[in-house]
């Protein structure tokens, strides 16, 4: 390469007295210093910005604050267990629960297919592959904005569509039946590119003899599929799985703008619920028990992906 | 070999001349231009919406194409609403932070991809470990730090708690280790200072991940609406997502005038990534496939 030619002709060698070369063990010595020095602003940040604040927040849950008085009252275990007794906070956890399903499904079926099908070699299938990937680069805010206007009910694009053909759409965002499937439309939208990308990327890893050798075999493409694609992408499939569902579970901008919870508390989320607590009615220590219900929840979730797929990978 | 010259077609064995699988590829095709079109269709009515006069958007028939195209809601939108200084205040947010990121995850990746010292492997674990915290549990402490410093409605309230990447050094150190060691052990026998390689050896080399990292970081600062919603909370410091949102929530919505600042937000990360396009794929490769 080229530039490893410049590298050796590089200042850096020129005049430069030379030393005998030192000691091994002080040139080791020498390494780990730079290297601690390295990653020092990085550990300050981590320490202010992790470590203090995991550390802090579960303190707080144990304790009840409103960010204004002196002093936090020490409660005990008094948040964790209104949680359970909070029919907002259950209903949420359960909203957020058939959000992260819903949308991982779709994730998983659309994203696959898309990805299947920008595999091909077919004219412009470079400028499909560029235009499935835009939203992914389209802020939730304005998407969520924009579909709200899509949603609506008279003048939105989508009832004009259906009353085109016939059908009256449902009031979608103003329905608390229809509210939530309406979220997940939106976010399907937005991530389905996304994780077609990823997708497509463990499609490419696969390596093509293996669908020559099964033809010659007079394997189907249908066998080739569920017998090399599947099977081969499986660690692409734990991740698009577990980025879904912690990414899903996480929502917050779609709701904030979409629907703000509503109606009738049809769309609150767990997140959405966490931030209404916090910084509405400033109940840091109840929040804060949310914020680690989130975390603990995420975290099993994430760990019986590993173990279900792991023990997949064994068989 | 198939007309349409299928030579990748992988899952799809298609038979040489056979009318089902030309009938086949032919429905795939059908199927990509409806995944495309679902895909662009809100983008046209975004646009759209945003060059219609209101007697136009509260229209009863589909015009994808405005009848009476006019720039006033964009005209309104520079005149009456604060969107200048948002998209001031979202470009220095998401430029420091690029650069802040940038430059961290260089000097945290090298030692992780090149030195040899004590408890390297444990300390790396830990910083992927921190990519499992969700950052709502962290959110509250470093709120109620941001009060303790005096750093709400600033700069570097938005910027400094974002300003390193578990991400960004993943994503540096796995670079790193696909470059030559060679490079640096000629430099290392004349008795070169590690920080000296690192900055005049290594840094020459790193352009195309800093670019990935760097293009990264600021589409998803400029799009970032969590924390500044937190952190900021007086009208001069507000980001571009934030004065949507807001717009949305009054009373009043004027929706031609909100589609129009939404184009105007949407516009930076599409071109950049329209521009980018190669960083962003290498950028998705490199954070999803190594893991």
């Amino acid at each position: 390469m080229s530039g490893a030619a410049e590298t050796t002709r590089s200042p850096v060698y020129t005049g430069m007295p030379r030393t005998r070369r030192p000691r091994a063990g002080a040139m080791r010595a020498a390494e780990a210093r730079f290297a601690w020095l390295s990653l020092l602003p990085a550990t300050v940040f981590f320490a202010l910005f992790v470590g203090f604040p995991v550390v802090y927040s579960f303190m707080l849950s144990f304790r009840d604050w409103n960010l204004t008085s002196a002093t936090a009252e020490w409660v005990g275990m008094a948040n964790y267990e209104a949680l359970l007794d909070d029919e907002t906070f259950v209903r949420s956890l359960l909203q957020t629960t058939i959000f992260t399903i819903s949308i991982t499904v779709c994730i998983l079926v659309f994203s696959l297919v898309a990805a299947m099908l920008l595999d091909l070699k077919l004219k412009f299938i470079k400028l499909y592959r560029t235009i499935l990937y835009l939203p992914a680069v389209t802020s939730l805010v304005a998407i969520g904005i924009v579909w709200v206007w899509l949603f609506d009910p008279q003048y939105g694009l989508i009832n004009q569509l259906l009353r085109g053909i016939g059908i009256e759409g449902p009031l979608w965002l103003a329905d608390p039946q229809m509210a939530l499937p309406a979220l997940v439309i939106t976010a399907a939208w937005r991530n389905v590119g996304y994780f077609a990308t990823i997708f497509l990327a463990g499609l490419q890893g696969i390596d093509i003899s293996y669908y020559e050798a099964a033809r010659i075999d007079g394997a189907t493409a249908a066998d080739c599929f569920w017998r090399i694609t599947l099977p081969m992408l499986r660690p692409t499939i734990l991740f698009v799985t577990v980025m879904s569902v912690i990414l899903s579970f996480q929502v917050f901008a779609l709701v904030y703008v979409m629907t703000g919870g509503g109606p009738a508390g049809s769309t609150s989320v767990i997140v959405f619920y966490l931030y209404q607590q916090a910084f509405t009615y400033f109940r840091m220590g109840y929040a804060s028990a949310v914020g680690y219900v989130l975390f603990f929840i995420i975290f099993v979730l994430t760990l019986a992906q590993f173990k279900l797929f792991g023990k997949q990978a064994d068989a | 070999m198939n007309r349409i010259g299928a030579k990748r077609i992988g899952w799809l064995q298609t038979r040489t001349g056979d009318d089902h699988s030309r009938l086949m590829l032919l429905l795939l095709q059908a199927m990509l231009i409806v995944a495309a079109l679902i895909t662009l269709l809100p983008y046209v009515w975004m646009v759209s919406a945003s060059l219609k006069s209101n007697a136009d958007i509260f229209s009863s028939s589909i015009q994808l194409i405005p009848a009476h195209a006019t720039l006033s809601n964009y005209a309104t939108t520079l005149t009456s609403t604060p969107v200048l200084p948002a998209i001031l205040n979202s470009i220095i947010m998401a430029g420091g932070e690029t650069i802040a990121v940038v430059v961290t995850s260089i000097f945290t990746a090298y030692p992780f991809a090149r030195l040899r010292f004590r408890g390297r492997d444990t300390v790396f674990l830990l910083v992927l470990g921190a990519m499992m915290i969700p950052s709502q549990v962290t959110m509250i402490p470093t709120f109620i730090l941001m009060k303790w410093l005096g750093w709400i409605n600033t700069y570097q309230g938005l910027i400094v708690p974002r300003a390193v990447t578990p991400l960004g050094i993943f994503m540096m150190r796995q670079f790193m280790l696909s470059l030559p060691r060679e490079l640096e052990e000629a430099a290392l026998i004349d008795g070169c200072g590690r920080l000296r390689i690192l900055l005049q050896v290594c840094l020459p080399h790193l352009g195309p991940a800093a670019a990935t990292l760097a293009i990264f970081t600021f589409t998803t600062s400029w799009n970032e609406f969590f924390w500044p919603l937190i952190v900021v909370q007086s009208e001069d410091m507000q980001t571009i997502q934030m004065l949507i949102a807001a717009m949305k929530q009054a009373e009043a919505a004027d929706w031609g005038v909100i589609m129009a600042i939404i184009t105007l937000s949407v516009f930076p990360t599409v071109a950049i990534y329209l521009l980018l396009q190669r960083y962003f794929v290498k950028g998705v490769a490199m954070s999803g496939m190594k893991g």
